[in-house]
């Protein structure tokens, strides 16, 4: 689909955008509907976009699937490193008023926003390295 | 419109066709979800259904081939089994309460009420959804993020190469992308 | 008995019998995986309107509205979906595989090579 250029310019043109939108409804998700794995699927989307109009081996210097797959990882690491620290500071597993001294209520939002964080890296690297490996495998006929 | 989108499903025969049907589909119920004020789970739904499942079934089918072999038309067993389900399920949903009352008794359970009361100044965040998703009920959401790692693992360790005759030509693939 | 109430729920029976019916009956794997998609959006369905109370609105902590609707069904379906999806990619990388190895995707021109061999 290279070679048609309205398809090229206008995925120039929204790519950023997409990727801009998919980032304000991960960090607007505590005051409206939101959060961290539509950002991801929003996020993962416009990459997605992209592969289809330029091509996988374009794509694929772009985001290696290397990259993908380790922010897959790195998500998780995320998530359960936060319930670490919660553990190392004195509290439960998972538990955010920890996180900072002073205030209860400022440890939740800290430990609501790198968990929702760690959400978006996995569900974006998840949905990137699923569809690489579609698009990836030769045609049947 | 939900249920004539489902019986297309049925009987349509060109997949593509069903795909984007399906994405139909998705699109209405969370359409339906929003009408029930059901925000974040529309979102998901939209975000999800009408986009990656879509994405992922025409791939699918653009490997695999996309008609469908003609075969005899209704399978009596099937139907059978169904429509017992059906009304078995109809006869147990007797029971419920009615729909959109604020008296029903799951309204009323503890957790629901220390969630709407205490959420706001507990944790300092308008949206309840995500403070009971990622707060108070933290320790599902982990779960979730690892099945859904789980099933990265698994399309990578089924279709990581290029097509070949075997495993073993998957194999020397993987280090040679 | 309030007739209309009920309704809403028969409805979505209904839809799960047709998902239930597309799983089961039709041959092709890809549509059965279908099926399944559209049993796991109606059990939703079903699910959320178990939450929904009349002239409430979302659950947004709001100081114009005093009712809410019930949040613990939304944050269940939520997970729900995101476990769906992952089940679906899963069972397509299957179904890519299968067709590698078998050259076809109907079951039952898949079970006549398995019994053949």
């Amino acid at each position: 689909m290279e070679d048609n250029v309205i398809l090229r310019v206008a995925t120039k043109i929204l790519t950023p955008y997409i990727l801009l939108f998919a980032l304000y409804v991960q960090f607007h998700g505590d005051y409206g509907p939101g959060g961290g794995f539509q950002a991801g699927v929003i996020f993962a989307s416009g990459f997605v976009l992209y592969t289809l109009i330029y091509g996988l081996e374009t794509a694929r210097l772009v985001l290696p699937l290397r990259v993908a797959s380790l922010c897959g990882a790195l998500g998780v690491l995320i998530y359960a490193g936060v319930g670490i620290a919660t553990m190392i500071l004195g509290g439960e597993f998972l538990d955010y008023d920890y996180l900072n001294s002073h205030d209860a209520e400022h440890g939740q939002h800290l430990g609501i926003l790198l968990v929702e964080l760690g959400v978006l890296t996995t569900v974006f690297g998840v949905m990137v390295v699923i569809f690489y490996s579609f698009a990836g495998r030769r045609e049947a006929k | 419109m939900l249920a004539v989108a489902a019986l297309l499903v049925v009987r349509l025969k060109n997949l593509f066709t069903v795909a984007m049907v399906t994405g139909i589909y998705s699109l209405l119920s969370a359409a339906f979800f929003t009408l029930l004020d059901a925000v974040d789970v529309a979102f998901t739904e939209a975000a999800v259904g009408a986009g990656v499942s879509t994405v992922l079934m025409l791939g699918t089918l653009s490997l695999v081939g996309h008609q469908q072999k003609e075969h005899k038309t209704v399978q009596l067993v099937p139907l059978v089994i169904v429509t017992i389900t059906g009304l078995l399920l109809m006869y147990g949903i007797l029971d419920i309460p009615p729909f959109g009352e604020s008296d029903n008794p799951i309204h009323h359970h503890e957790t629901t009420v220390h969630y709407l009361e205490e959420s706001g100044h507990e944790t300092g965040m308008p949206n309840v959804v995500t403070s009971v998703l990622a707060s108070y009920r933290g320790y599902d959401t982990m779960g979730e993020t690892t099945v859904i790692f789980t099933a990265m693992v698994g399309v990578l360790l089924l279709m990581s190469g290029r097509k070949g005759k075997g495993s073993d030509c998957g194999e020397g693939d993987r280090n040679g992308r | 008995m309030n007739a209309v109430g009920f309704l809403n729920y028969w409805f979505v029976v209904v839809l799960m019998m047709i998902g239930f019916y597309i799983l089961i009956a039709q041959g092709n794997l890809v549509k059965k995986i279908i099926g399944l998609n559209i049993f796991q959006t109606s059990v939703f369905i079903l699910y959320i309107s178990m939450g929904k109370i009349e002239g409430a609105t979302a659950p947004i902590l709001n100081s114009n509205w005093s009712v809410y609707s019930n949040p613990l069904p939304h944050v269940l379906i939520l997970t729900a979906i995101v476990v769906g999806v992952a089940t679906s990619a899963l069972g397509l990388s299957l179904v890519v595989r299968i067709h590698e190895a078998y050259g076809s995707v109907e079951e039952d021109q898949i079970n006549e090579m398995d019994r053949s061999v």
